[in-house]
């Protein structure tokens, strides 16, 4: 009796490059640039160029493992079941020596050409956004997003450490500051799309814990959030481009965040305001992380 | 196997194939320009 699998015909390249989550990587890909840029030395071109090439294929590989891993709840949800691993497009083993390939290749390329700690620093990131996030955390707890988070925070940590082959206080706070961004912003998302999650039975905050608790989360999140983002400039580590630009985005941030906070949910909800933080939370990355470099290469 | 079904196959082998030539001819300018990088810098500490 043949028990086989029906034989899919080869993926497209396509496809291989929507595993690979492009449009989470250009977040990963500028914030890790922006940590390169904020360091205080001079960055070879070529040397640059290959870590920020390796932090890309690294988040790439990080995004196939997961999509590999999560098949099934892709498959559960409207957001996500046009993948190519739910929609039957491409082979799970394909995906799975795809995803370890590229991780390999990343963390190699990184130790040769630019440096043995830069190297650690992102096979920790991909490790941890496999096992720690999409293994472990994802389908076990509401608290998946807040851990999980750490894994998107790396790639500024690596960034630093690609261009000075050490670390120091102000890449821990851009750890930290993109650490305690994503709950508040995923938290938003969850609420707009929280049938979506149940339907799936990820344990996401607003499924378990219901949604005035989620609210409450966010602004507590948001809080922390503030302090670690306009701290670098009291502590001397930035100057005051990056220090005005972070108290009045944070300000906005907080303003938004609260707005969430205490609303009630009514019947048919439209939801502007949540769509507004999480619109406006990736918006807030990108200026913040562009103020910070503008800071160092502006001043002198 | 279908006609169409084998035209598929062959289209996206070619895709791949094309693909995949690009990526090696680009890792190997890559490669070669990093070892010049090293050698500019370990001549210039």
């Amino acid at each position: 009796m043949d028990t086989a699998a029906p034989l899919l015909p080869p993926a497209d390249w396509r496809d291989f490059l929507a595993l690979t989550k492009p449009r989470v990587m250009t977040l990963v890909v500028f914030t890790g640039l922006c940590g390169m840029l904020a360091a205080p030395v001079h960055v070879d071109p070529v040397l640059g160029f290959t870590a920020i090439l390796c932090i890309a294929l690294g988040a790439g590989a990080a995004g196939a493992l997961n999509q590999w891993y999560e098949a099934d709840l892709d498959a559960a949800m409207r957001r996500t079941q046009k993948r190519p691993l739910p929609d039957g497009r491409m082979d799970r083993q394909a995906a799975l020596h795809f995803g370890v390939g590229l991780a390999a290749f990343s963390v190699i390329l990184m130790g040769l050409a630019v440096n043995l700690v830069a190297a650690a620093i992102l096979t920790v990131s991909i490790l941890f956004y496999v096992l720690i996030y999409t293994v472990w955390l994802k389908r076990r707890t509401p608290q998946n997003i807040v851990i999980g988070g750490a894994a998107g925070a790396f790639p500024p940590l690596i960034g630093w450490a690609a261009a000075t082959g050490d670390v120091a206080w102000l890449p821990f706070l851009l750890f930290a500051l993109v650490f305690l961004w994503t709950p508040p912003h995923f938290w938003a998302l969850a609420l707009f799309v929280k049938t979506d999650y149940a339907a799936a039975g990820v344990p996401m905050l607003p499924v378990v814990a219901g949604e005035r608790a989620t609210r409450r989360q966010i602004g507590l999140y948001t809080a922390y959030m503030s302090v670690v983002a306009i701290a670098p400039w009291p502590l001397g580590l930035t100057g005051w481009i990056y220090g005005v630009a972070s108290i009045a985005l944070t300000a906005a941030f907080a303003v938004l965040a609260l707005l969430v906070a205490i609303r009630t949910q009514r019947t048919d909800d439209p939801m502007r305001q949540e769509k507004r933080l999480f619109s406006y939370s990736i918006l807030y990355l990108f200026v913040l992380f562009g103020a910070l470099v503008a800071d160092r290469w502006v001043l002198p | 196997m279908k006609p169409d079904d084998l035209d598929l196959i062959r289209r996206r082998q070619k895709g791949r194939a094309i693909v995949m030539g690009l990526l090696l001819g680009g890792l190997v300018v890559l490669i070669f320009a990093i070892t010049l990088s090293k050698i500019r810098l370990e001549m210039h500490g």
